[in-house]
């Protein structure tokens, strides 16, 4: 009698099983970063719910996330040099290693099968397969007669099996080729003060990086390495006056339209607009605060910003035909991130202070959702598989 | 009857634990940081310093911040770098947005090691 009841229970039990594990896609999935829990959450940009959370990832300040080309893997970088990739349909970490004492970001390479992290601490790159998290090369970001150990910043993939980074304390540009299977340094020295960051165009052809000490930035053409580094923007930057900046802009996060690039300007309250094809400044935008991120919705027609402290409660959205905001919103206390869906009907955006990811729909301006979340920075979501430089 | 004999010993002790906390606040060297504002320095340090120097202040950008690593360095260098900034690093100078006593307050709880 019991064994069959056992039995019973145990074909209900089986049916369950099945009947939770319908098939499902990643395309609409991405990933929150809640930063002082070392956890994330699982998104779904359809629902507009959070799936699942996953912990156990330390320290996640300044985290980001790539994702594998499949994009059912997301691989997170976080500041204590952890490396941890997460199955984001099982809601689980399959791997996890700690990789060096401090790390600030990482790409994955054009074929999908390289993982490369920046390191601050012991300064240099270190690159991993995507699949196991094996060990696969060591870049010491060694310079001068003492070679001494730079901060690498502004680590992207490029097409060719290539990933481009900058040495903070070395002022250079290096790019290390991995076509042939192990990795060939190409060295640019002398690029400026202060690489703080670096951004490669979406076509994949300019590395661009920003300079903290030096006004200007440091333009390298891919397609033409042997031509080297040039000083675009001349009078980008600082400044004389030098406003005090509260928080350093991201590059990344710098939006492209069909003829104008928007960059955030640095120390001043204001979006610069640039001809993108001679690379020479059109006008200014007047905006809320110093701004962080300044990203173009993807089809190019308005290009969204937020703000470093103390002005952090505020979003602003341009518009890109008429070169003005068109609308301030207030999504919560410090606004750290904001991510499209990937044609851009929404929005997703972190409020750290106020514990919330918002939702927005981007046509008007509606609020469609809150999610609460602890302390959330970094919104990725897994289209960023398909984007040359991420 | 008890009740009304009661109340105004309650007042008293309220008073006198009124007259303590005043008491012990003003020996701390940031008397007038109320808790609320504390609350918000802490977040700060954390959350916004820690952009640079790690959230948990072992360095990033910056140089860590741990008792540890401050162990060696001057106090009123570590205040003057926070209310001036340091030219030719990104670090910018805090004081158009903390009060000198705030700062004293934050490095004292840097000294002390900040709890998570």
């Amino acid at each position: 009698m019991t064994s069959v009841l056992r039995s019973v229970i145990l074909v209900c039990f089986l049916m369950l099983s099945v009947a939770c594990s319908s098939l499902r896609g990643t395309g609409d999935l991405g990933v929150v970063i809640e930063r002082a829990t070392g956890s994330v959450q699982i998104i779904d940009t359809t629902q507009h719910v959070s799936l699942n959370r996953v912990s156990g990832m330390g320290d996640l300040s300044h985290a980001i996330v790539v994702y594998s080309r499949d994009e059912r893997y997301a691989y997170v970088f976080g500041r204590d040099g952890g490396l941890t990739k997460i199955d984001i349909l099982r809601g689980k970490i399959v791997k996890r290693i700690i990789q060096s004492g401090n790390s600030i970001g990482g790409a994955i390479s054009q074929d999908g099968k390289l993982v490369a992290v920046s390191n601050y601490t012991p300064g240099g790159v270190k690159v991993f397969s995507s699949d196991t998290l094996k060990l696969q090369a060591i870049i010491p970001a060694a310079y001068g007669n003492e070679h001494k150990r730079s901060k690498v910043v502004g680590l992207v993939d490029a097409p060719g099996q290539r990933f481009v980074f900058s040495l903070y304390d070395a002022g250079q540009i290096w790019i290390a080729d991995f076509s042939s299977g192990h990795p060939v340094i190409t060295k640019f020295k002398n690029i400026g003060i202060h690489p703080y960051d670096g951004l490669i165009t979406p076509d994949g052809r300019y590395y661009i990086a920003g300079l903290f000490g030096e006004d200007g930035l440091a333009l390298l053409d891919l397609w033409h390495p042997e031509k080297g580094v040039k000083r675009i923007l001349n009078d980008y930057g600082r400044g004389d006056k030098k406003m005090p900046v509260y928080k350093m802009p991201h590059l990344e996060g710098w939006a492209m339209t069909e003829d104008y690039a928007f960059l955030p300007e640095v120390g001043r309250n204001e979006v610069l607009v640039v001809n993108r094809h001679n690379w020479k400044r059109i006008t200014s935008i007047a905006v809320h605060g110093q701004p962080v991120f300044v990203m173009a919705r993807p089809d190019g027609r308005q290009v969204w910003v937020n703000f470093a402290y103390p002005r952090n409660d505020t979003v602003q959205v341009i518009n890109t035909e008429k070169l003005r905001v068109i609308k301030t919103l207030k999504p919560g206390k410090a606004v750290l991130h904001m991510a499209f869906t990937p044609r851009g009907e929404q929005i997703w955006i972190s409020a750290r202070d106020a514990n919330q990811v918002s939702v927005y729909d981007t046509a008007n301006f509606n609020r469609i959702k809150i999610l609460p979340m602890t302390k959330p920075s970094g919104i990725f979501l897994t289209d960023r598989a398909d984007r040359i430089g991420l | 009857m008890v009740k009304s004999y009661n109340q105004p010993l309650k007042q008293l002790l309220m008073v006198l634990a009124l007259m303590f906390c005043v008491t012990v606040y003003a020996d701390d060297a940031a008397n007038n940081i109320t808790e609320q504002r504390r609350i918000e320095l802490k977040n700060l340090l954390l959350q916004d310093c820690g952009s640079c120097h790690g959230m948990t202040l072992k360095g990033g950008l910056g140089p860590a911040l741990t008792p540890e690593a401050l162990k060696n360095k001057s106090r009123r260098m570590i205040e003057m770098t926070i209310l001036q900034g340091r030219p030719g690093t990104p670090m910018p100078p805090w004081e158009s947005i903390l009060s000198r006593e705030e700062v004293r307050w934050l490095v004292d709880t840097l000294y002390a090691g900040v709890s998570q």
